[in-house]
């Protein structure tokens, strides 16, 4: 128990140097997709919601983890998706000019 | 042989969410680029679906049914979604989509609380602690992203609403709020606690958002960005799930130094951006 804590805190503070290096000097004009993109990673909390809602624990367990489902799976496809689409207006707006 | 298959799964999945959480490094460093950018939102949509995949191959997963429903909902909610906003209307969209992705962080850690009060017995205090983190972080990014939706929207009033005695509200609800947590950790089984602690964390949100002015909103969103990221790392120290704390703590980590980087790019700080409110408000009641 408190081994996985451990361990779970180490991944943590590894994966937040790599979050703090993998960004550097960002365009203006790649503010907004970037922030669109990296948000439609953190909808990555639908994995948590599929390991709630299946694990059959209950109504109010389960019909939380599904609501959880869909906000998360809205924010993922939402988000990748709306991230393209502003990406291919620069792309279209460069090819013009 | 039924014990080496199962041995393999377990291995498969953590080897799959390697892979995943790979894909969303690379794509966050592809999206910082213009020329890679678009790319980089692909891979990352891959490193999600892989992700998702993976999980669905989990052993402790016995009803497919429900599942399907959430995702199905989820998914044509999110195309409609994406399709029709205008491209104006972009950041609102933004922080609309991460209220949800806060919310659903919040949902799982409810979600666990249930479960463990339903065992009967007392809950472990990592698991308190992990719960009561989850559902602060994550309620705050719901309705702070809600709030900063509706103000972009303008369903509510762009300019910053402040009220009086606002600041000590806040430091009020924080300190109720640690009061409860040790309560909480006293009595970790009562629900009622539980449930003002998430009450809170819903106010707390509100009071972050509502004294931002509209034209400082895309900065608090990826402020808020950064919040849901570090929401679903807790769900994952709740859940004991390396794939939400590495993407987690990913999102958390470079969305902070987006946020840092857009406040500079406004010649700002991040304090000036979030309180200028205050300030303003001082300065008009002593001129």
């Amino acid at each position: 128990m408190a081994d996985s804590l451990i361990i779970g805190l180490v991944v943590f503070v590894l994966a937040s140097f790599v979050g703090f290096e993998v960004i550097n000097k960002v365009p203006p004009t790649l503010h907004t997709p970037l922030m669109s993109g990296s948000n439609a990673i953190s909808g990555i909390a639908v994995v948590g919601a599929l390991l709630v809602a299946g694990s059959g624990n209950g109504t109010v367990t389960t019909v939380l983890g599904v609501v959880a489902i869909a906000l998360a799976t809205v924010n993922v496809v939402g988000g990748f998706l709306v991230t393209d689409r502003m990406l291919q207006m620069f792309k279209k707006k460069e090819a013009r000019s | 042989m039924n014990n080496t298959l199962d041995s393999l799964l377990l291995n498969g999945i953590q080897l799959a969410y390697l892979a995943a959480a790979s894909l969303f490094i690379v794509g966050l460093k592809q999206l910082g680029s213009p020329a890679t950018a678009r790319r980089g939102n692909v891979l990352a949509a891959v490193g999600m679906l892989v992700a998702i995949a993976a999980t669905l191959l989990d052993r402790g997963i016995i009803d497919y049914t429900l599942i399907a429903v959430g995702i199905l909902i989820g998914s044509a909610v999110g195309v409609v979604m994406a399709q029709k906003v205008e491209m104006t209307a972009m950041p609102q969209m933004v922080g609309l989509l991460n209220g949800l992705g806060g919310g659903a962080s919040t949902l799982v850690a409810i979600a666990e609380f249930w479960r463990l009060t339903g065992t009967g017995q007392a809950l472990p205090l990592g698991s308190v602690l992990t719960i009561i983190l989850s559902v602060f972080i994550g309620g705050i990014t719901l309705t702070g992203s809600l709030v900063a939706f509706a103000k972009l929207q303008e369903l509510l009033s762009g300019v910053p609403i402040i009220f009086p005695l606002q600041r000590f509200v806040s430091l009020g609800l924080i300190g109720l709020f640690l009061v409860g947590s040790v309560l909480l950790i006293a009595e970790p089984n009562d629900p009622t606690i539980f449930l003002v602690l998430v009450a809170i964390s819903l106010i707390l949100g509100v009071l972050f958002a509502i004294p931002i002015g509209g034209a400082d909103m895309p900065v608090a969103i990826s402020l808020l960005n950064s919040f849901s990221g570090l929401a679903a790392s807790a769900a994952g120290f709740v859940l004991f799930n390396n794939m939400l704390i590495i993407s987690g703590a990913l999102v958390g980590a470079s969305g902070i130094i987006l946020t840092q980087i857009m406040c500079k790019a406004m010649n700002r700080s991040l304090p000036n951006v979030l309180f200028s409110a205050f300030s303003k408000a001082k300065e008009k009641a002593a001129g």
